[in-house]
């Protein structure tokens, strides 16, 4: 501080009492005044110009250019934001889709099966009654065949004898005697030859 | 002292009786104010997200003095901030290119400094007058002084608002100058101990010219700083 006081006084020292010998003594040229106005008249023209320049023209663009930025990169977040929650929404639909569409395909399936299913114990049905139907008439047949078969037997018997004593004795018996004896004897054994 | 001598260039200008003819010292003003001009206008031409260099250079020079003045002298100084933009950089580039060798530090002539003082010092003042009134006066009245104390703290308070302009002048003055002498003299010590001895003082004017660098860039911002201190003062009266 007392530096600064006694450098100023020097100062002042210098610029009172040197004006009258600065040309001849040569000191410090910042204290010739010969330039003074000069110096003052150029700073002026050259600040002002770099002051008016600078605060109409270019300062105002730097300031605009920053905000620009600024206001770029907030929308730019904002965007962004935006998008994230649009397709985390998106992801929601999708997932919910997905789900739907999963258990509409089990139910297609469900249904597919019982369908199948079904028309499986339709055809299986309708080929039981066939066959149940075929079965009984196989069983009529044969029934058929077994009640018949008696005559039949006893009609061969009756040739066959007829024959076979025709053979053995060399003459004609009479046909309803021996078909009475055959009659008779199948009666008789009924229940031996046919298990009835 | 030669390297802060003033000589014409060109022909003598006169208006009326003054010589306002164009020096070495007008060249300099010119240089740095057209530079300003060149480097500001290119890095706000294009606007594009992601700046170039030299639009970053424009942006980030923006940005530091506009948070200077928004530290020091609160929201009210920002009608003022081209002004101190412009003071900064002015100060600053003139400070910078007296770097050059055989270029003229405008800075380092009392008169260039006291005249952009003495300009901030009224400014201000005026500045002071206007939003308060006479209250400004208060200024010089610190509360909470004891009455005993107080004419004597008033009479300091306003000597020391008054060497404002003396004392920011001299100080970007004497710094530019001290420097540039301090340079000057550590050369001529290069030169006259020659090739055997001059080593020595060589290294010290490398590590002076880093530091002459470093004080070029300090001054300018002091000089602002200041001005944005006292513009702060005027502005909300804290007293």
């Amino acid at each position: 501080m007392l530096k600064k006081i006694i450098f100023q006084n020097f100062l002042i020292y210098f610029v009172l009492f040197q004006n009258v010998q600065s040309a001849e003594s040569g000191g410090m040229p910042q204290l010739n005044p010969e330039f003074w106005f000069s110096q003052i008249f150029w700073l002026v023209l050259t600040f002002g110009i770099l002051y008016v320049v600078l605060s109409k023209f270019i300062l105002p663009k730097i300031s605009s250019n920053l905000e620009a930025r600024k206001s770029q990169i907030l929308e730019n977040i904002e965007t962004a934001e935006k998008q994230r929650k649009d397709s985390e929404i998106k992801i929601k639909e999708f997932e919910k889709i997905i789900l739907d569409s999963r258990t509409k395909a089990k139910n297609l399936l469900n249904q597919a099966r019982k369908k199948i299913f079904e028309d499986i114990n339709k055809k299986r049905e309708a080929l039981e009654n066939e066959i149940n139907e075929e079965v009984k008439i196989a069983e009529k047949e044969i029934l058929d065949l077994k009640n018949n078969a008696p005559e039949k037997i006893n009609r061969i018997a009756i040739e066959t004898s007829n024959d076979l004593v025709k053979q053995l004795i060399g003459m004609e018996v009479n046909n309803s005697s021996i078909s009475a004896i055959v009659e008779d004897l199948s009666k008789k054994n009924r229940g031996k030859y046919y298990g009835v | 002292m030669y390297q802060f001598n003033v000589h014409r260039i060109g022909p003598e200008i006169k208006l009326g009786d003054i010589d306002i003819s164009f020096t070495n010292a007008s060249l300099f003003m010119v240089i740095s104010s057209v530079a300003i001009l060149i480097i500001f206008n290119l890095g706000s031409k294009k606007n594009s997200l992601v700046p170039s260099k030299i639009q970053l250079l424009a942006e980030l020079s923006y940005s530091f003095v506009s948070k200077m003045i928004s530290d020091t002298a609160g929201s009210k100084a920002k009608p003022y901030f081209a002004f101190i933009f412009s003071l900064f950089m002015f100060v600053l580039f003139c400070n910078m290119f007296g770097m050059i060798p055989y270029s003229f530090t405008v800075t380092s002539h009392i008169i260039v400094t006291f005249v952009l003082a003495a300009f901030i010092f009224i400014g201000v003042t005026v500045i002071g007058f206007i939003k308060h009134g006479f209250g400004y006066l208060k200024l010089f009245v610190p509360s909470g002084v004891p009455m005993i104390l107080l004419p004597l703290i008033v009479v300091i308070e306003i000597i020391s608002y008054l060497s404002r302009p003396i004392s920011l002048s001299v100080r970007l003055f004497a710094n530019m100058m001290a420097g540039h002498t301090m340079m000057k003299v550590f050369g001529g010590f290069v030169v006259s101990l020659g090739i055997i001895g001059g080593w020595l003082p060589l290294s010290f004017s490398v590590a002076l010219t880093g530091l002459e660098i470093l004080v070029a860039f300090l001054q300018a911002y002091v000089f602002a700083i200041l001005t944005c201190i006292y513009l702060n003062d005027a502005l909300n009266l804290h007293h």
